[in-house]
């Protein structure tokens, strides 16, 4: 489905963030995970066509999207879930639902999707999404957009974050339900084991490039095991992955 | 009787199809169309110079009046000079409202609202401001609003201008004795070369009163926006204004705010902003399918609605 060659990508000041990523999307849950700075973020960036790589080609169901406008590519089926959202004056959550699902979606649709996200969708389908919202609020609300858009590959950045652990399985379940409903490709940048822990596939994303490729079983204990190897990749996630289990 | 302009002018500034329900005066063209009154509520013609006296029984209660004005001729230029009488204890709602539609000539619609609450009483003020017609007819309006709270009298006044004006002064002003309180949310967008200049004066002369001045604006084009607004506190109350402004395309907007303390306890705030829509607000409407034009519609309808 979402094919990555040889992905490089330079800042204006010439710093390189990105240089030769190649990566195939056609699992069901592909998790990208590693080090802070590692380029993650920017990948994902790469894919929704907010970053134009400064060489290599992406291709989407076999077709080249490398030049392709942010728009075009959410029309053809990409969706992209920012890791800070962003915060609108004056737009409701209602509004925001309704330009994701391309339609005016009535409130009981958009209740459906809040309460996917474990929002009580009475409190929420009229709020503005301005400063009022919390972290944690505005992060369900972007995952509920992702939702209503129901596309062929939805890419998420750290969805995990400001979201208690209290319900975090739903979280999983919502991203199995997504699966269930639209039979797209999820990509889902985490540190969270609970997250890779459901992915089919699983990518380590260090220094601009890719570390480790594979399935869960080859790669998941390779990193878990690793955080006493002295690599400040593996020691981050091995803190975080204490941090969940205490 | 109103022709097709000329309803479509009341439907915009007034969101009337038929007659309202109510008591209502309606000038058009200079000229009044349709007045009824009711047991609580008298609307009596000026005989001094243009314009009505509307009173409000003291205590009348979930009563309203509109009062449109509309004009559809070329070349008018028309001045009224309307006085509110709330009474005592009295809370009702006031719509009023100017749409102009002219082609050949420049029309002008110059109101002066002059608004007396009495004790405790209560208004909730709504005004639109609305124009069509060709490109080089210019539709001017300068409101004027004088607003006089008695104790504990409370006032909230709605005022939208989108686009379609070419030239406005709007000025308001109040004075606000013990316990009452003023709250003025505005939105304005202005395009072309259009001119928009809002000032604001407050005294908050009694013991906890308090003002609220909210404005919101789009500029697009060549156009220009002002907002003045001085809040004077001169005795314990609390006062805030906040201008919150949207700049697009070559558009100038200037925002002074200012506020006097003549008491240490007034309490007194303000709030300004201007900057162009962010780009990740942009680029998150972007990702949901939204052309770049169509989720800058978006947010600039959002910001204002």
């Amino acid at each position: 489905m979402l094919e990555l060659q040889h992905i490089g990508f330079e800042t204006d000041d010439n710093k390189e963030i990105l240089h030769d990523v190649s990566l195939t999307v056609n699992e069901r849950f592909v998790a990208v995970t590693g080090p802070n700075g590692g380029g993650k973020s920017t990948l994902a960036k790469v894919i929704a066509g907010i970053y134009k790589p400064t060489s290599g080609r992406i291709l989407f169901d076999g077709q080249d999207i490398t030049n392709m406008s942010i728009t075009d590519r959410a029309n053809l089926g990409i969706s992209y879930a920012f890791q800070q959202p962003v915060r609108f004056k004056g737009l409701q959550v209602k509004d925001l639902l309704s330009l994701a699902a391309g339609k005016n979606t009535s409130v009981t649709e958009a209740c459906n999707y809040l309460s996917e996200v474990g929002l009580c969708a009475r409190d929420y389908v009229d709020r503005e999404v301005n400063a009022s919202l919390s972290g944690g609020e505005l992060k369900r609300i972007e995952i509920a957009m992702v939702l209503a858009r129901g596309s062929k590959l939805s890419v998420f950045d750290e969805p995990e974050a400001g979201i208690d652990l209290w319900s975090f399985q739903n979280l999983i379940r919502v991203f199995e339900k997504m699966y269930e409903q639209t039979r797209g490709s999820i990509l889902i940048i985490s540190h969270q084991e609970r997250i890779l822990n459901i992915a089919d596939k699983i990518v380590v994303v260090k220094n601009g490039g890719i570390d480790k490729i594979g399935s869960r079983d080859e790669i998941l204990p390779a990193i878990l095991g690793s955080a006493d190897a002295g690599s400040a990749a593996c020691s981050v996630l091995a803190d975080k992955v204490e941090g969940v289990r205490a | 009787m109103l022709d097709a302009i000329e309803k479509n002018l009341l439907k915009e500034v007034a969101e009337l199809d038929s007659l309202p329900v109510g008591a209502y005066n309606i000038r058009a063209n200079g000229q009044l169309d349709g007045r009824h009154t009711t047991a609580n509520i008298d609307i009596v013609t000026k005989t001094d110079k243009p314009g009505i006296d509307i009173y409000i029984k003291p205590g009348t209660k979930n009563e309203s009046v509109h009062i449109p004005v509309i004009i559809s001729k070329a070349g008018l230029k028309d001045l009224v000079y309307n006085d509110f009488h709330i009474g005592e204890g009295a809370d009702v709602t006031i719509i009023a409202g100017c749409g102009i539609h002219n082609c050949g000539g420049d029309s002008e619609h110059d109101g002066i609202h002059t608004f007396y609450l009495a004790k405790n009483a209560k208004l909730r003020y709504v005004e639109k401001h609305y124009g069509e017609g060709d490109a080089t007819s210019k539709r001017v309006m300068n409101p004027t609003t004088i607003v006089h709270l008695e104790e504990g009298a409370q006032m909230e006044m709605e005022t939208t201008q989108i686009a379609g004006i070419d030239d406005t002064i709007r000025k308001t002003s109040g004075d606000l004795a013990a316990g009452a309180s003023l709250v003025v949310r505005e939105k304005i967008m202005t395009t072309g070369e259009q001119n928009a200049v809002t000032d604001f004066v407050v005294d908050m002369n009694g013991e906890g009163s308090s003002a609220n001045i909210i404005s919101r604006s789009v500029a697009k084009d060549h156009s220009r926006q002002e907002f003045i607004s001085r809040i004077n506190g001169n005795c314990a109350c609390a006062g805030h204004s906040e201008c919150d402004a949207i700049i697009m395309d070559d558009a100038c907007v200037l925002a002074s705010p200012q506020l006097t303390a003549n008491s240490v306890d007034a309490s007194l705030i303000h709030e300004a902003a201007i900057g162009k829509i962010a780009g990740e607000q942009l680029i998150k409407l972007m990702t949901l399918g939204l052309t770049e034009q169509q989720a800058e519609e978006q947010i600039v309808n959002g910001f204002l609605k």
